[in-house]
């Protein structure tokens, strides 16, 4: 019944959608994914391009990446080795470098600790914890 | 990216969670991806998972009463037992619904959420003015979403964390005698085991 709306969507590589297991294991994978399709929607790269780089990505990875392939650790696997690639891409695109996005991480992060828990964590904490 | 979750801080990231909310932060600041249609991907793509294992949960703990007594006693066991495990480690616990109380469950961080049974949270789940309104005016929040309750029925609200995590147990509805547990699974909606709605009416 959803068929027609999964198909409108790329599939996502080697992950086996039509089975019970939860195709993301936690939402920065599903994140990470739906980035990449808004990026290919919007022109940035090529679905092609893409797959290029992401193989790359799986290239230097130990083969059986974690063991099953519906495990979390499969999922924790792959889907870093996703992000990378998409770290990867935009880069190469000219969008934000590899230094940038450390950096913006890393502010998130210090966002969070500075945040009890129960109250939004603002980006903006991070950026005043920068600079104190 | 290993298990590097210190329990000092609830709002600890892990790198992968800040490697990604990085990309998405910047990727939005220049106008490539707007977070809203993110979702709308993520949902697509969801189907398979998470609210099934949870709706499977509840209609083991209607029909079977040794389940729903090991679920109230050990919540993390019995649902562990079903082959959903949160792979942090995170604890759960299920809290039931009766005649005399309603169960809601908040939290602000999408990382306080049981996604082995319900899957990825929501977005209005993840919004802050949920979190606080859930707090200050829960029968406001559940009129919202189309739940009024008889003023004599007491609203729990249960505020997560990333190492306790809460599952409602809707209250089974009538009509339902003799249905098999998979019938009975297609009664129990997402928002049914958050608390913001009953589960359906066969």
């Amino acid at each position: 019944m959803s068929d027609t709306r999964k198909n409108s969507v790329p599939p996502i590589q080697g992950l086996p959608i039509d089975n019970d297991e939860p195709v993301f294991h936690a939402p920065w994978q599903a994140k990470a994914f739906a980035l990449t399709v808004k990026l290919h929607e919007a022109g940035l790269f090529t679905w092609p391009a893409w797959a290029e780089m992401f193989s790359d990505v799986l290239k230097d990875l130990p083969s059986d990446m974690g063991g099953d392939i519906r495990s979390s650790a499969y999922a924790e696997a792959y889907f870093s080795a996703w992000t990378e690639a998409l770290e990867r891409m935009i880069a190469q695109a000219g969008v934000a470098d590899a230094a940038h996005l450390g950096d913006v991480a890393a502010t998130w992060k210090r966002a969070a600790e500075a945040t009890p828990h129960g109250t939004p964590i603002l980006y903006e904490r991070g950026l005043e914890l920068k600079n104190p | 990216m290993s298990g590097d979750h210190s329990h000092g801080h609830d709002n600890h990231l892990d790198d992968m969670t800040a490697r990604v909310m990085a990309l998405e932060t910047v990727l939005t600041e220049k106008g490539l991806v707007d977070p809203a249609a993110l979702d709308a991907i993520i949902d697509t793509y969801e189907t398979k998972v998470g609210p099934r294992n949870g709706a499977h949960v509840v209609a083991k703990a209607w029909s079977d009463p040794d389940f729903a007594d090991w679920l109230k006693r050990d919540a993390t066991a019995a649902i562990g037992s079903l082959g959903y495990s949160g792979r942090q480690g995170e604890h759960m616990r299920a809290v039931f619904n009766t005649d005399d109380t309603h169960n809601l469950v908040v939290c602000t961080l999408c990382s306080c959420y049981p996604w082995s049974v319900l899957g990825l949270p929501p977005v209005w789940y993840k919004s802050p003015p949920y979190r606080s309104r859930a707090v200050s005016d829960p029968r406001g929040v559940l009129a919202e979403f189309g739940l009024t309750l008889p003023e004599e029925k007491a609203v729990r609200v249960w505020d997560s964390t990333a190492e306790l995590r809460y599952l409602v147990i809707p209250q089974r509805p009538a009509g339902t005698d003799g249905w098999d547990e998979d019938r009975l699974a297609t009664l129990v909606t997402r928002n049914s085991m958050i608390g913001t709605e009953e589960a359906l009416q066969p």
